[in-house]
């Protein structure tokens, strides 16, 4: 039975161990990063990040411009200029305020612009709410946005360096986000091990953005108005970057794992006492803590049940999910979002598995959960109800093509 | 024939309502003889842009299906008709919706049908018209350039006399009496149109373009990239810093290759070199930074990159120094700097007779002055030969009302 259990961070004589929350990590990455603009306007969760960058700043660790726009569609504008100048940018956004800078997010894919931002998953809005739900970032599923979630302060920093990496390289420039739980994640502080700045220069090269950069020694012309005759083309170099995407984030990865002494062999997700397991839970972001607490326990009473924590989104690692997961009997995704009327009424990471492995030689059966939303608690009794479906699944040979809703009262 | 194909080539916004009458009543005239039909305009976001030439169509088909071959498309292929209503667009388009130039009859079946108003003769038109490999017909309704648009309506019924002259041309989809029927009892209720269409129809003048006839220049292209060619990231290469014209002095801006050129103008600038003050203002208020710079330090517009649009004229302080002109009264776009500076005499007979053209300086859109319209109407329509307001500046000042 492979159990990979994470290390407890081995402490060098260069790293520092700090407890801090997932924000207040992914800014000691962007003060390690030396990031150039930054934009703010706040809106709660996200804006935990905010306020710890600005302290980076004030406290003399960190020499940015620190903007504090009008609006998220301001914010995200700005940055997306400040990078076409070359400039390394951060922004950030939670809710409906990632939904209010809709036109900047849409606009930054074609443009080629690698910039990194932080939403803190929040629920949208009506009603005004703070907890997590991963509706706000799903929304750029398919425009061009590397998307990735995260379950630790420790991931947090790792992934905020690794994502500059990745975005920046010339073979991508694509926008990346971020997706840290609202509460569970931004406003809770763990012990993380922060790596000296010597170490992420090995890492972290500087951005260049070549013959696409605005400086009056290039002159160039970014974002003409264009017709049909020049958009799919353009569309077609997106996906091909998106493509790329794939071969530059493991190697990011490999290399991040030389540099810093830690990290994962798989980028793009956790396998959690998956490897024998009869029945796989599959979820992204904070979730992992509940499931892997339940798996514990129903595995000291025999039941082989196992966690595929999903980090990375977009691009969506199809082979090696339907690899890791066509070898079980039952697979349930328990979704942290909503799509109404979707096939199945299930969440956006279920239909995509289910669209995964539609094409898989061995298709075990699949159960969709949709819970915790509105930052609601996903609890033991959530996940045995899961596995327990899951176990009736895998004795029937095939799922009830139902999605269950788990926490709600009822 | 089971489809009848028809394109009008029209000068953005201004032919714009025209265009669309035309192509409207081509359907429902076919319609009364129980033909199916659509009427389509080029689709874009940013459509239409003064005088830029843009396109409107019309399909007429015995049945549904024949016309769903030709729908959900942005143009047709080729077409059995194309019509267009000022004979300066003779000399070739470019619209914002393509690239290079296209000749007027690019699209033209083999002896199909390129039907124009004009008061030129055929021979003066196929000066214009670009050589085509397949033999056409040319076919003209005596008459002015016709702008009906956003901003202004000129009744003098172009749209029915188009339809008349169709039922001439392809009689088995549009009949006279379908023609007239559709003018009288849907679209526009009167009589006088009637009347026009058959007089139209009459009237319309048409003879053979062989191979060997219409102008050789090769119209220019471009070769689109590839999606693996283009810059990444919606970028493309900024317009170069420009060269003085020659020994180090003046100076010609480099020009996008990409960028439409002159098949937008109507009319050009003609100007007098002798007496240019050199105040730099037409140089400055040129949208299309048309204007070189020449040694001299006079200013010649760039007939490859001149628009038309009359700004030039408009804040010229010195009288006559520059004076719009009809686009059709030349045949090149030659440099009118180096004309006036091989042969200053010879410049001044030409520029002398081309601004003193009374028929080419009216403006061939809009108006100059309140009434001018009525004044045109009481002369005679079909000769195209309307008396001409001049299109001097300060000519007709006792007309003028703001």
């Amino acid at each position: 039975m492979a159990v990979v259990t994470p290390a407890a961070p081995a402490a060098t004589e260069e790293d520092k161990e700090l407890l801090i929350s997932g924000s207040e990590a992914v800014a000691e990455s962007l003060t390690l990063a030396d990031i150039d603009v930054v934009t703010a306007y706040p809106i709660r969760p996200y804006d935990t990040v905010m306020q710890a960058i600005a302290k980076k700043i004030s406290g003399g660790q960190l020499v940015a411009e620190y903007i504090v726009a009008e609006g998220e569609h301001s914010q995200f504008e700005i940055v997306k200029h400040a990078s076409t100048v070359g400039a390394r940018v951060f922004c950030g956004s939670s809710g409906v305020g990632w939904m209010y800078a809709m036109e900047c997010l849409v606009v930054t894919p074609p443009l080629r612009v690698p910039m990194v931002a932080l939403v803190g998953n929040r629920a949208l809005d009506d009603p005004g709410a703070f907890g997590v739900e991963h509706n706000d970032a799903l929304v750029v599923r398919d425009v061009g946005w590397l998307l990735c979630w995260i379950d630790t302060s420790q991931e947090a920093l790792d992934t905020t360096l690794i994502a500059y990496r990745v975005a920046e390289d010339r073979r991508v420039f694509l926008p990346l986000a971020i997706s840290a739980d609202g509460a569970f994640l931004t406003h809770s502080q763990a012990l993380t091990m922060v790596p000296p700045k010597s170490k992420v220069d090995r890492f972290l090269p500087r951005y260049d953005r070549g013959d696409l950069q605005l400086h009056p020694d290039n002159p160039i012309t970014v974002a003409p108005q264009a017709n049909e005759d020049w958009v799919i083309e353009i569309r077609r170099q997106n996906n091909e970057a998106m493509g790329r995407a794939v071969t530059v984030i493991e190697e990011a990865y490999a290399d991040f794992r030389r540099v810093f002494g830690r990290g994962p062999e798989n980028p793009w997700f956790e396998e959690y006492m998956s490897d024998d397991a009869d029945v796989i839970l599959v979820g992204m972001g904070t979730i992992s803590l509940p499931i892997k607490v339940a798996i514990r326990e129903l595995r000291a009473k025999g039941k082989k049940v196992g966690l595929v924590r999903l980090r990375w989104f977009r691009p969506f690692p199809t082979e090696k999910l339907v690899a890791a997961l066509s070898k079980a009997k039952a697979v349930g995704i328990i979704d942290r979002n909503y799509s109404f009327g979707s096939p199945f009424g299930s969440g956006v990471v279920a239909n995509e598995i289910r669209a995964a492995l539609y094409n898989a030689d061995r298709r075990p059966p699949l159960l969709s959960f949709i819970c915790g939303l509105g930052g609601r608690e996903v609890t033991l009794e959530d996940v045995y109800k899961a596995v327990d479906l899951c176990y009736a699944a895998a004795a029937a040979g095939k799922s009830d093509a139902k999605t269950h809703w788990l926490g709600v009262r009822e | 024939m089971a489809a009848l194909i028809c394109e009008v080539v029209y000068r953005g916004i201004f032919q714009k309502n025209l265009a669309a009458r035309i192509t409207r009543g081509i359907v429902l005239s076919a319609r009364k003889s129980g033909r199916w039909g659509i009427a389509f305009g080029r689709y874009g976001d940013s459509p239409q842009r003064n005088g830029i030439p843009a396109k409107d169509f019309a399909i007429v088909a015995d049945t549904k299906e024949e016309l769903e071959q030709n729908m959900a498309r942005y143009e047709p292929k080729h077409v059995d008709v194309t019509i267009a209503v000022d004979d300066t667009l003779s000399k070739g388009v470019e619209s914002w919706a393509w690239y290079g130039l296209q000749p007027i009859n690019r699209l033209t079946v083999p002896n199909g049908t390129l039907l124009m108003t004009s008061v030129q003769s055929f021979d003066s038109l196929l000066k214009d018209i670009h050589k085509k490999d397949a033999p056409y017909k040319l076919a003209l309704l005596r008459a002015k350039a016709s702008f009906s648009g956003l901003w202004v309506y000129k009744e003098d019924h172009t749209e029915v006399r188009i339809l008349g002259a169709l039922a001439k041309i392809a009689p088995s989809f549009l009949t006279l009496d379908g023609v007239c029927e559709a003018v009288k009892e849907i679209e526009w209720g009167s009589d006088l149109k009637v009347e026009s269409a058959k007089k139209a129809y009459q009237r319309l003048e048409s003879r053979e373009v062989k191979l060997t006839e219409g102008n050789v220049e090769i119209p220019y292209s471009f070769e689109m990239p590839k999606w693996w060619e283009m810059r990444e990231g919606v970028t493309i290469p900024a317009i170069p810093v420009g060269k003085p014209k020659e020994d180090g002095k003046g100076y010609v801006p480099e020009r996008n290759p990409y960028f439409k050129k002159f098949t937008t103008r109507t009319m050009r600038p003609v100007i007098d070199f002798d007496t240019c003050v050199k105040c730099t203002l037409c140089w400055i208020q040129c949208p299309d930074s048309c204007f070189d710079v020449m040694p001299d330090g006079t200013y010649d517009a760039n007939m490859e990159a001149c628009c038309g649009c009359g700004v030039c004229e408009a804040v010229c302080p010195v009288e006559k120094c520059i004076t719009m002109v009809n686009e059709s009264v030349f045949d090149d776009n030659a440099s009118q700097w180096e004309m006036w500076r091989n042969d200053k005499e010879g410049y001044k007979a030409w520029m002398t007779e081309k601004i003193g053209d009374k028929n080419a300086t009216v403006r061939s859109h809009g108006f100059r002055f309140r009434g001018q319209y009525e004044q045109e109407l009481e002369k005679n329509l079909d000769g195209g030969g309307v008396e001409i307001t001049a299109g001097i500046p300060g000519e007709n000042a006792q007309h003028k009302t703001i």
